[in-house]
């Protein structure tokens, strides 16, 4: 499961520019993730500059 | 579910976007410019630096609405900050000029594609495009919350960084993980700092990008950062970056933030692709940024007005083949640039700091007439040529 903090979230699209696979989604005001597509490669979690993105699976 | 025509649609009212929108409306055709935001130009994701060259070509009236700082030049300082490069306007190329007010800068750029006859909707994100017979035929939009089909002969990419209009398209615009620059910078107020120069500090506090101060003042400047994000292991290190050189900085640790803003750059050759059938991709969507200084609002602007041309040009024959004359424009003006500049970015982020401070002393020491690529290669092989066999190919 993928988590985008709220309280730290600036909506800026740099995870969603940074996916290779397209699997994120800007809204007005949400990041939605299609997790099927999602390949876990961690390029949103550590794109985030204000590092709102967390993932169970995800370790450096 | 509500149906409306146009002869394009430009998706995303940036400054890519809305000039797209001014030239395309200009030469005859009938535009809707589309931004899911409720207001232009907010929230600002942007260092807003800027130079003057450009502005003519794409018929830009210099505004003193949208100036904040008329710059004189800019100042890099190498990573032990003993050593000053001070580049004129003129040498420094993309990024001195005026630090604007995007604020400003993209309402009145929206304007003027909305005096030239396009259509604006506000808060109207596009979720989706329509594909026919292998041909982008438009998109589906929820305007105000209501989901509608906009059919249009020619879609324009203008969403910026995210560029998922184009992958929606089948065009490829993923990045390499060294090709992506992830930023933080605050508007801060209450420093000190020489407000006629940009400043720029390279090394291992921004690595693979580099640290900004710019002003936009007397006592307020944008202080930002981007790190390349193969240099990045956990999440939310660029902020940490950005605090500790802040912490380090007296003259600006006395300050404090007003604004947090946030983003990412691309910082890549030119793809090998920006149009197709009914599709092209212009400004950050198309990831023309430039791969050195990260500066993207002149190449927004001008290959925005470009495309708006050459699509009111090809309305009857929206096909890859009509549209590719724009492809052709953006290569021919940037191609070959972006690639020297990408391997120079490339060469500099392998650089540690002694290395760099041992470059900058030469650089900064010597009376260049004309600052180049070679000139200053030249200049250093002179004192240290050791250091000349990293940049061998480029000599």
């Amino acid at each position: 499961m993928m988590k985008v903090d709220p309280a730290l979230c600036n909506y800026c699209g740099a995870c969603v520019g940074s996916c290779p696979v397209n699997c994120m989604f800007l809204d007005e005001t949400r990041v939605l993730i299609d997790e099927d597509k999602c390949i876990k490669c961690g390029f949103c979690i550590r794109t985030c500059p204000v590092g709102a993105i967390s993932a169970d699976w995800w370790s450096k | 579910m509500k149906r409306y025509e146009y002869d394009v649609l430009v998706i995303g009212a940036g400054p890519g976007g809305s000039m797209a929108a001014r030239f395309a409306a200009k030469n005859g055709a009938k535009v809707l410019l589309i931004e899911k935001r409720p207001e232009i130009g907010v929230p600002v994701r942007c260092a807003e630096g800027i130079s003057r060259d450009w502005l003519d070509m794409v018929d830009i009236k210099v505004d003193k609405r949208w100036i904040d700082q008329e710059i004189e030049g800019a100042r890099i300082y190498s990573p032990d900050e003993e050593s000053v490069i001070e580049l004129s306007a003129e040498q420094a190329g993309n990024e001195v000029g005026f630090v604007i007010n995007r604020e400003y800068f993209d309402k009145h750029l929206a304007s003027l594609a909305v005096e030239e006859g396009a259509e604006l909707w506000l808060k109207s994100p596009a979720v989706k495009i329509i594909k026919e017979d292998g041909y982008v035929k438009g998109a589906i939009v929820r305007k105000f919350g209501e989901e509608v089909e906009v059919r249009a002969k020619i879609v324009i990419a203008a969403d910026g960084y995210e560029s998922q209009v184009a992958r929606w398209a089948g065009i490829n615009t993923v990045l390499r993980e060294r090709d992506i620059v992830t930023c933080i910078e605050y508007r801060m107020t209450g420093i000190d700092l020489d407000e006629r120069f940009t400043h720029f500090y390279i090394g291992s506090c921004a690595p693979g990008g580099y640290l900004w101060i710019f002003p936009k003042g007397k006592n307020e400047a944008h202080v930002g950062i981007g790190v390349a994000l193969n240099k990045i292991k956990e999440p939310g290190e660029v902020k940490m970056y950005l605090d500790k050189f802040i912490e380090e900085h007296p003259n600006l640790k006395k300050g404090g933030p007003i604004q947090i803003i946030t983003g990412a750059v691309s910082v890549c050759p030119v793809p090998k692709r920006i149009v197709g059938n009914g599709i092209m991709l212009v400004g950050d969507a198309a990831r023309l940024i430039d791969p050195i200084t990260g500066g993207g609002i002149a190449n927004a602007s001008i290959s925005g007005m470009w495309a708006g041309e050459v699509a009111a040009k090809c309305l009857k024959n929206p096909g890859e083949e009509c549209l590719s004359e724009y492809q052709e424009k953006v290569k021919k003006k940037w191609e070959k640039k972006h690639l020297r500049n990408w391997f120079v970015k490339e060469k500099l982020s392998e650089l540690d700091d002694e290395t760099l401070n041992k470059l900058m002393d030469v650089v900064s020491e010597a009376d260049f007439k004309e600052i180049s690529v070679r000139a200053i290669l030249e200049a250093v092989q002179e004192k240290y040529p050791e250091l000349i066999e990293e940049f061998e190919d480029l000599l």
